[in-house]
């Protein structure tokens, strides 16, 4: 994935922190201490209630696929190549985020919508590693 | 507020209403020079002159200032919302408060897009420390029909809504199209030309995708007291109504429902006092076969998850009981990038009875609903022949 540049991420001040657990392939989130909330994207004030006393905790890293596509026409030299699949997936502390499901066929009759996954890191450079989800193996 | 709102109905009229001269692939025009000319002719189909106007309302990816510039007008009310491609749809509502106020007395709403041949248009303004490019770009998050597939998926499983029914929205709409000499696409079309189209997004078909256009339009309005001396018959904005939700797709509070087109809706029904009934002539924002699905559910004219039936059958169709998208859309007829201007014209033509082939007769009240970004944004107009 080292040619994956068009597609790297720069972070915000309010986002560094995201991107950076995610290079050491940990997800975590914006909670906000005076709600009791996590949000996703992170912003640097709750989108909730509008408070900045926000703290970044670890997340299970897992959910459920709650939409998706296959998408055939996508962005050229896109490292997943066509056909793949966007998804959003809704984690179990709440949030939606977008991501790709990957270790599945890119066919819709192989993706369900409401399937169990779970976050699985990939790195795109020394310095960036993306959040993709997988589906947890039914039997564990 | 629903009293405050009512208060507003029938105080302004689209007295002017035209497309720039020509639609479709236009390598040859600039997109302000599209906008120009379609303000052009909106002004001549008012019967005004270029100096009469006094409030300039336009959206694109540059200030509406530049807009006014290039036509050498030089607004005292300048307004340049922009929400996607409902804007011009929610900068009716924007001129009719300027008009009530007294802040300008001519408002003209411009619209032009170099779509297809990108000339004369901006770039990206995305930097990839733009919330877009860090948690939904790196994702091959791409155009709109990947973000439109994601809500069309969500509502097929939620609602049991199918390719077939999608796939008759198209045929419906491409039927009115081969009754209007504008449209870009006048072929015959069937369900199984939908369904056998290239998947650009499952479950999104090539032949779901709207047209990519370049194009133009404009509208002009005034208060209630002129606008019976222009030489057209007034088209009176009874109702109005704009909500945003959010702007990134990942962010869409219901991917089976769309929010903010419900509360646009509801509160250009409110202002109006009309009902659904009432509704002779429909132009609903068609960038997918998905879109005008879901804004029927959200405006109310059918419940949520029975937009597939709802379309089906050629309810929308020339001769069906549900006249809808009667320009041929944005499916099959023009599709600039903002489409929201173009349903305006054709709501404005269909109550002046300028329709011919695809008049739809007696129309009295009609209704505009419009889309912006990723079911982002919604605005909606109720107009009518008959001041209230």
């Amino acid at each position: 994935m080292a040619d994956f540049k068009g597609f790297t991420p720069v972070p915000l001040p309010e986002t560094a922190p995201y991107w950076a657990a995610a290079r050491r392939h940990v997800l975590e989130l914006p909670y906000c201490t005076a709600c009791g909330a996590f949000h996703y994207y992170p912003r640097a004030t709750c989108p909730h209630c509008l408070s900045s006393a926000l703290e970044w905790r670890r997340v299970s890293g897992r959910g459920r696929l709650h939409t998706f596509t296959v998408v055939h026409r996508g962005p050229r030299d896109f490292p997943l190549g066509t056909p793949y699949v966007l998804a959003v997936v809704e984690l179990d502390e709440g949030p939606r985020l977008m991501t790709n499901l990957v270790g599945v066929p890119a066919d819709p009759a192989a993706v369900r919508i409401g399937m169990p996954v779970e976050v699985t890191f990939v790195d795109l450079s020394d310095a960036v590693a993306l959040p993709h989800f997988r589906p947890v193996e039914s039997a564990s | 507020m629903s009293r405050e709102r009512r208060r507003m109905r029938g105080r302004v009229a689209i007295v002017g209403a035209a497309e720039s001269d020509e639609l479709g692939k236009l390598p040859h025009k600039s997109a302000l020079a599209l906008h120009a000319e379609a303000a052009r002719n909106a002004l001549a189909d008012a019967g005004l002159r270029k100096e009469d106007v006094d409030g300039v309302f336009s959206a694109g990816l540059w200030m509406a200032a530049e807009t006014a510039e290039y036509m050498g007008l030089r607004p005292r009310y300048i307004d340049g919302t922009q929400i996607g491609g409902c804007s011009f749809i929610a900068h009716v509502e924007h001129a009719m408060a300027a008009l009530d106020a007294g802040l300008c007395d001519v408002a003209l709403i411009t619209h032009g897009e170099s779509g297809a041949s990108r000339v004369g248009m901006p770039g990206t303004r995305f930097g990839h420390d733009s919330i877009r490019l860090q948690f939904e770009g790196p994702f091959g998050l791409f155009g709109p029909p990947t973000g439109y597939a994601l809500a069309a998926a969500r509502h097929m499983h939620e609602f049991g809504t199918t390719s077939e029914q999608l796939a008759e929205l198209a045929v419906s709409t491409r039927r009115w199209a081969q009754l209007n000499p504008r449209a870009m696409m006048r072929d015959p079309l069937t369900v199984d030309d939908v369904l056998s189209s290239r998947m650009i997004s499952w479950p999104l078909h090539l032949l779901d995708c709207c047209l990519v256009t370049d194009g133009g339009g404009a509208i002009v309005l005034v208060r209630a007291e002129r606008a019976a001396d222009f030489p057209k018959p007034p088209v009176w904005v009874l109702g109005t109504g704009e909500c945003a939700s959010h702007v990134h797709v990942h962010q869409m509070p219901d991917f089976a429902r769309w929010d903010a087109a419900a509360v646009a809706a509801r509160l250009a029904f409110e202002m109006a006092g009309v009902t659904h009934a009432d509704i002779d002539v429909a132009e609903f924002y068609d960038a997918f076969t998905i879109v005008p699905v879901m804004g029927l559910e959200a405006a109310g004219f059918c419940k949520p998850g029975e937009g597939g039936a709802f379309v089906a059958g050629g309810r929308t169709a020339p001769g069906g009981a549900f006249p809808m998208n009667t320009n041929g859309g944005g499916l099959s007829y023009t599709h600039t990038g903002m489409y929201g201007m173009f349903t305006l014209i054709e709501a404005v033509r269909q109550l002046r009875g300028e329709c011919g082939a695809r008049q739809v007769a007696g129309a009295k009240t009609a209704i505009c609903h419009g889309l912006g970004g990723m079911f982002s944004a919604s605005a909606t107009l109720i107009c009518g022949t008959e001041r209230p």
